[in-house]
């Protein structure tokens, strides 16, 4: 047999038979890695601990440009800290708004996506990885110019808000990551668990609703989570199209100081927030990954 | 013995199958009477494993017949009819295949429950008698990985039981047991096996398939080589292959 090389497709059979299961189980856990880790946030302590050096370095740099008669830049940043965490909480609510919408949409999509109708797979499948591969930033421009301002219905005129027209942009790429999320833990399920339902009589929506689902979401679970972080630090990104998140209400405050030197503290300041609460789910999702690889 | 009056439950004529280019049944003919037992030797890759998911639907074939009590297999199509065939032919693979997310309880009353939409409460009570047979009263509320391999096989059997299936397929459920808990699973199909049910099982205990069948078939390359009571063929096969295959065996 002729050596592989790391980035050779495993072969589908081998000469070795007893090899076979666990060829088969190789191949299976490299789809499911495939699917589900396109980006994984892999935050670390070091991570925090360089943030923390460059927020020292930009209130360092801030303080030296400070001018007589002005407040120093860590009263400047503790006078704006309650605006900025109130922007914070609605780069979260919008996070979760678009978490669960994406995720509802996302399931079914992930089920069509294993349909025995070949229209609805396809379809199923294209929607995915449309959705999967555009850049957020330009559905989330979509989202915000191709959506009416307002809609009317029974008479009644009901304005939708940016910040919905960009929650929906976002929950798209969610949507359509958790589909493939959905797909690979489906697909790395064994074979004859279908086959032993099959035998016990079990009909194909038993079987996946029954056997097949139930064995996926501790599989599902730790890529969910860190699409969750993902998207968290994300919703930055509506302040580019008009939304008063953390972000936007950052570039609002250097504005009305009008001072130099200030940018990098306030930003890496934003970071650390972000930091703070993206990293617990980061390091529970690597634990979760480690005690069901153990269990598996 | 009257078995030769009876009309068979299983009868299989002529089967052909094949997976794309490859023929792996080349026309197998064998019927088993009700309450019999037929053990299937032979090599690997003979076919062994394919014949008995035809049995029960689960590969289709390409040519001659398959019945099982009143069902014609080769001409079942939807998946509702193979349902209705399955509730009557439980099959039990090597791996035993337990699901994983439910205690050995559970996925005994799993497909009484959801399937035959029987009483929650008749079916725990069966099931809890099921799980005694086998001898794991005290595991009922454990979960599969918990298990040794004898355990989970005899709870796939209790499993499979549960349905009251007509005829029982059993393909080399001690193959992946050591020698010990061989012992344990043997013991409980010797007495489903003297309890009258129809028994197919593809073995490579022969002493087991000497105690125990009818019949035996030898198969080999898709077809049936050699069959007959054990005593015949284990101690005075007639064809080359089946003496050659013995020898490297016993
Ligand atoms: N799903 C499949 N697709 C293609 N070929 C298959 C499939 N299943 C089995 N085969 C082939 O069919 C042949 C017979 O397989 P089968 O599993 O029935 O043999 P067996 O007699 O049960 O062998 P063993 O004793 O090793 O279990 C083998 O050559 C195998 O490679
Ligand atoms: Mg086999």
């Amino acid at each position: 047999m002729s050596r592989l090389r790391w980035n050779d497709p495993l072969p589908q059979a081998t000469d070795l038979p007893v090899l076979l299961p666990a060829a088969a189980r190789l191949a299976r856990n490299s789809a499911a890695q495939r699917a589900t880790d396109a980006f994984s946030l892999h935050l670390l302590p070091a991570h925090g601990v360089a943030l923390l050096v460059l927020f020292l370095i930009g209130c360092g740099w801030a303080e030296a440009q400070v001018q007589p008669g002005q407040p120093s830049i860590l009263a400047t940043l503790w006078k704006w800290t309650p605006v900025l965490l109130r922007g914070f909480l609605f780069n979260l609510a919008i996070s979760a708004v678009a978490m669960a919408a994406g995720t509802i949409v996302g399931l079914f999509l992930g089920f069509a996506q294993i349909s025995l109708l070949p229209p609805v797979r396809k379809g199923a499948w294209l929607t995915t990885h449309f959705f999967r591969n555009a850049p957020w930033l330009v559905l989330l421009f979509y989202c915000m110019f191709l959506l009416p301002f307002q809609v009317t219905a029974f008479g009644m005129t009901i304005p939708i808000p940016d910040w919905i027209k960009a929650t929906l942009g976002l929950s798209l790429p969610v949507m359509a990551n958790v589909s493939e999320i959905v797909r690979g833990a489906i697909q790395s399920i064994p074979t004859t668990q279908w086959e032993s339902a099959a035998s016990l009589a079990f009909n194909r929506r038993q079987t996946l609703w029954m056997i097949i689902f139930p064995q996926c979401i501790k599989r599902m679970l730790p890529p969910w989570m860190n699409l969750y972080a993902i998207l968290t630090m994300a919703t930055v990104l509506t302040s580019i199209v008009g939304v008063n998140e953390m972000m936007g209400l950052t570039r609002q405050a250097l504005s009305a100081e009008n001072r130099s030197g200030l940018l990098l503290a306030f930003y890496s300041y934003v970071l650390f927030w972000f930091f703070l609460y993206c990293y617990p789910i980061a390091r529970w999702t690597v634990r979760l990954e480690a005690r069901y690889a153990v269990n598996d | 013995m009257s078995a030769a009056s009876a009309e068979p439950i299983v009868d299989i004529r002529d089967v052909h199958q094949s997976f794309g280019k490859v023929e792996v049944l080349k026309g197998i003919s064998l019927s088993v009477p009700k309450g019999g037992v037929v053990c299937i030797i032979g090599p690997s890759g003979s076919g062994k494993s394919t014949l008995l998911r035809c049995i029960n639907g689960l590969v289709p074939i390409d040519q001659g017949s398959i019945r099982v009590a009143d069902f014609y297999v080769h001409k079942l199509v939807t998946d509702q009819e193979k349902i209705a065939l399955r509730k009557e032919v439980s099959i039990i693979f090597q791996q035993y295949n337990l699901f994983p997310h439910k205690t050995a309880l559970e996925n005994v009353m799993m497909a009484p429950v959801h399937v035959l939409k029987e009483n929650k409460d008749e079916v725990r009570v069966r099931a809890v008698v099921l799980l005694k047979k086998v001898g794991l009263s005290a595991k009922a509320d454990v979960y599969p990985g918990e298990l040794s391999g004898g355990q989970q096989q005899r709870v796939a059997i209790a499993r499979s039981l549960a349905m009251r299936p007509e005829v029982m397929l059993f393909d080399e459920v001690t193959a992946a047991l050591d020698p010990e808990t061989v012992k344990e699973v043997l013991n409980t199909i010797r007495e489903l096996a003297q309890e009258g049910m129809t028994c197919m099982l593809v073995t490579h205990e022969m002493r087991f398939a000497r105690e125990l069948a009818d019949v035996v078939y030898f198969t080999d390359g898709g077809v049936i080589v050699e069959s007959g009571p054990p005593a015949e063929l284990f101690d005075r096969p007639v064809k080359e292959r089946t003496r050659a295959f013995l020898s490297q065996i016993l």
